[in-house]
């Protein structure tokens, strides 16, 4: 590794200031520092040692976690198309058709959002923020394999510039990157990446077997009533879904990596057990999403909210929304007690929307929006009785 | 031991050290020096100059808003120096001891039979008042100013923290005389406090006139702004004051003896120190006397802990509030993919590394800050290691945005640096909560006078 240092230090002074390549500084140094972890020391005042943790640990972490869902959804890709049209395929040839698949769309999301993140960088004279390193994979795991690559380089180049820097970078922004490049796609080009063609790869074509749908098990339980009105019973429902144990593994039409519940559990219990996610925020997502389904199996006016509540979590991106989307901490809740309150709501308002309001049937996309916009909200009214706890103090003495 | 205040949020960092001797070694320590940035908000007016003759107690400079504040040389002898810096900002006042210097006689006083002025005056005589300190914004405390109470933390929680109750054994007389004098300073209690590991037998719990409180649980369990925020929170307008017990000690025996002296025990850290222990010194002592034991050349000596100290040169000397030094190895080396690699051997309060699945192993950390600095990202951190009921980053970002009211409503007169030490230590976006704190509090002072 000196030799590769000794490179480095001799090139370093090149993008240094005064140097030719002095423009390139942000760049250089996102490089370096990837390389490298740098040998700057403490300050002369205040904490002489630091923790080992930094940013770039962190988020690779959250990679990893992410690995398991992207692994089995690229398998699942090429699974669905063979169901879909019919032809064997062995595991690895799956695997390998989704991973063709895939691939490209990752690639598209990384180049496109980190050529902006850099010029960003370079322009404001920052240093580049590694956040984009996992929002560069949550877009293209929340696509809809069918994706066309240009919607995915639009939606990543508009939620990076617009949801982002203009909030002025990392750490900075309101709403969760990935998610709004997820929602720009469903709302500007709904033709593109919405209905039953876009979750099977080459379905658009007309490549299926005759009769073949395509269609989510959201798709179908948002069939199943209309106007409000049932028009299939619970049963006849449950028939035409996949069965509980193929969703539950995630052998069903979906975005890329939110179809599996089990790749996401692991990725959980990756992100809790090296506590880089919010348990709380997790456990709240699910016990609100529990609790609004319960309340309308009470309910139970039309088939779909006679549904068993458990189907939510292993239906649509329910349960990668509440492990990877809602734990987003810096668009999440910040205090301890909001996080709490955030994740309740993501969850009942999620149910909600899926249920009630069949022309989206994801409701987990727009519900976490949806409380990313009120985080601050709830983060202001749980510091603000912090505060009146203080002022009060006063008072009881006066 | 029924009333334990159970601190439970904090972190206790084990830093490796060689066998640590617990008597008190002498050393033969000549140059001491006054550092006028010890003193926060404090603005010095020089009384001395170079060669001037000094006895131990005499004023080498006073605060130039409130001049009875002096403070004084620990030694008699002669000022070698007195350094500047830019824009010739006093550094340090230097004395060289001199054995030929006639000491003065201080005036003995019995604090128990005097009253609130002479008490007063005597401290700012004799140069034992800076000592004292003031919530809010830990700073030399206000002679015009009555504290609603006094606070005395009996122990330290910081990584190798000198044992005061190991320090003070024996000292029961000079730490009542002290404690007597606060006394008279406030209308209400002195408060001071012990750890539940420091057992039930110790100096202070023979003190009488105060009350006595336990704390159990990691650091900063030994900060006095936590303990104040537990026993009796600073609320606007009101202050506290505050001591450190070693102090309180050397004012009694000083009121007692009528001899001024400054002594004071420092624990000497870190893992590269050979031979870790007890020393008995002054404060500004020069640190040079470490030479002969340090492990390596490329070390950082800090007067002080890790968690809040300042890096003083090898010649440097100890700071007026401090009474540790440690020694750490200096960590401005490159790390290959440091951030990818398992990182055994490597502290982290996170569960990020190995260091995890083993919470008792002792690390020899260095200085590398172990990343660049980023955003705020991450949130609930600093939160797990600040035992009050307070956000810190909320506080924090509302220093940043210089927003005073917000500052106020969030608690800024409750906290100082070294209650917010470990969220330094453990960001993950390398934050100088500190320095912000400290900047935070800086615009208090400047908007609230």
């Amino acid at each position: 590794m000196k030799a590769l240092r000794n490179i480095v230090d001799k090139i370093k002074p090149n993008f240094e200031e005064g140097g030719k390549f002095a423009k390139l500084h942000s760049t250089f140094d996102a490089f370096e520092s990837f390389l490298f972890v740098p040998n700057t020391v403490t300050g002369a005042r205040g904490a002489q040692v630091r923790d080992a943790i930094d940013m770039k640990r962190t988020m690779i972490t959250v990679v990893i976690a992410l690995l398991p869902a992207m692994l089995f959804g690229m398998w699942n890709v090429g699974f669905q198309q063979a169901l879909s049209t019919g032809i064997e395929r062995t595991l690895m040839g799956n695997f390998w058709y989704g991973f063709l698949k895939v691939l490209p769309i990752i690639v598209v999301s990384y180049v496109v959002g980190l050529s902006i993140e850099f010029g960003v960088a370079q322009a404001r004279g920052h240093e580049v923020n590694e956040g984009f390193l996992v929002s560069g994979l949550l877009i293209p795991l929340i696509m809809p394999v069918g994706v066309p690559l240009w919607i995915v380089a639009l939606a990543t180049a508009f939620s990076v510039v617009f949801v982002k820097e203009v909030f002025g970078g990392t750490g900075m922004n309101i709403w969760n990157p990935a998610l709004v490049a997820r929602a720009f796609g469903f709302f500007a080009y709904p033709t593109e990446i919405s209905g039953d063609k876009v979750w099977i790869a080459g379905l658009k074509k007309g490549l299926a077997m005759d009769g073949f749908s395509g269609a989510t098990p959201l798709a179908e339980c948002a069939a199943s009533v209309d106007g409000g009105q049932s028009v299939q019973s619970l049963s006849q429902l449950i028939d035409s879904l996949p069965s509980f144990c193929d969703m539950l593994i995630g052998r069903i039409p979906g975005s890329i990596g939110e179809t599996s519940l089990i790749a996401i559990l692991i990725g959980a219990v990756i992100l809790l057990a090296t506590g880089i996610a919010s348990w709380k925020i997790m456990v709240s997502v699910f016990a609100g999403g529990a609790l609004m389904g319960l309340f309308f199996n009470v309910l139970g006016i039309n088939t779909y909210m006679q549904l068993p509540f458990y189907y939510h979590f292993v239906m649509g991106g329910f349960a990668f929304g509440a492990v990877f989307m809602a734990t987003d901490p810096v668009s999440a809740a910040q205090t301890e007690t909001g996080k709490w309150i955030y994740g309740l709501l993501i969850g009942i308002f999620a149910v909600l929307l899926r249920v009630v309001n069949p022309a989206y049937p994801e409701g987990m996309m727009l519900s976490i929006l949806l409380m990313n916009t009120f985080a601050s909200l709830i983060d202001y009214c749980v510091v603000d009785a912090n505060i009146r706890r203080r002022a009060r103090r006063v008072q009881v003495k006066a | 031991m029924s009333n334990v205040i159970k601190i439970k949020r904090g972190l206790d960092i084990k830093l490796k050290q060689n066998d640590f001797n617990e008597s008190v070694q002498p050393v033969g320590v000549t140059r001491f020096a006054v550092k006028p940035t010890d003193f926060h908000g404090l603005v010095p007016r020089l009384l001395v100059r170079e060669g001037d003759t000094v006895r131990a107690g005499d004023a080498l400079f006073a605060d130039k808003v409130c001049p009875e504040v002096r403070i004084v040389s620990p030694v008699s002898g002669t000022v070698e120096a007195v350094v500047r810096g830019d824009k010739r900002k006093l550094l340090e006042i230097v004395v060289t001891e001199d054995a030929s210097v006639e000491p003065q006689s201080v005036e003995k006083l019995a604090p128990a039979a005097a009253d609130r002025q002479q008490v007063k005056d005597w401290m700012l005589k004799y140069g034992f008042w800076p000592m004292l300190r003031q919530r809010p914004y830990a700073i030399v405390a206000n002679p015009q100013d009555t504290p609603k109470a006094v606070f005395v933390s009996g122990f330290d929680s910081a990584p190798l923290a000198p044992a005061y109750e190991k320090i003070l054994a024996g000292r029961a007389d000079d730490l009542q005389a002290g404690l007597d004098a606060l006394a008279r300073l406030t209308n209400g209690k002195v408060h001071l406090s012990v750890h539940v590991n420091q057992g039930e037998n110790t100096v202070f719990h023979t003190l009488k006139g105060v009350e006595l409180h336990t704390f159990s649980g990691p650091h900063p369990a030994g900060s006095v702004g936590v303990q104040i925020h537990h026993i009796d929170a600073v609320n606007k307008g009101e202050s506290v004051w505050y001591m450190n017990p070693q102090d309180v000690a050397a004012m009694g025996r000083t009121m007692r003896t009528g001899v001024f002296d400054a002594t004071r025990v420092i624990a000497v850290t870190g893992s590269e120190v050979t031979a870790p222990g007890y020393v008995a010194v002054k404060y500004g002592a020069c640190l040079s006397f470490l030479t002969s034991c340090l492990a390596g050349d490329h070390v950082r000596v800090v007067s002080g802990n890790v968690l809040t100290g300042e890096k003083v040169a090898q010649d440097g000397f100890l700071g007026y509030y401090d009474h540790q030094v440690t020694v750490l190895p200096e960590g401005d080396y490159y790390e290959f993919m440091g951030w990818l690699a398992p990182g055994f051997g490597k502290f982290s309060f996170s569960r990020l590394f190995p260091a995890c699945l083993c919470r008792k192993h002792a690390y020899r950390m260095d200085t590398n800050m172990h990343g660049s600095h980023r955003a705020f990202v991450m949130t609930g951190q600093y939160e797990k290691v600040v035992p009050m009921d307070i956000y810190p980053v909320q506080l924090l970002k509302a220093i940043l945005a210089e927003d005073i009211e917000r500052m106020e409503q969030l608690g800024i007169y409750e906290v100082a640096e070294e209650d917010f030490a470990l969220c330094e230590v453990i960001c993950t976006s390398k934050m100088d909560v500190q320095s912000i704190l400290r900047r935070g509090i800086d615009l208090m002072i400047k908007e609230m006078n």
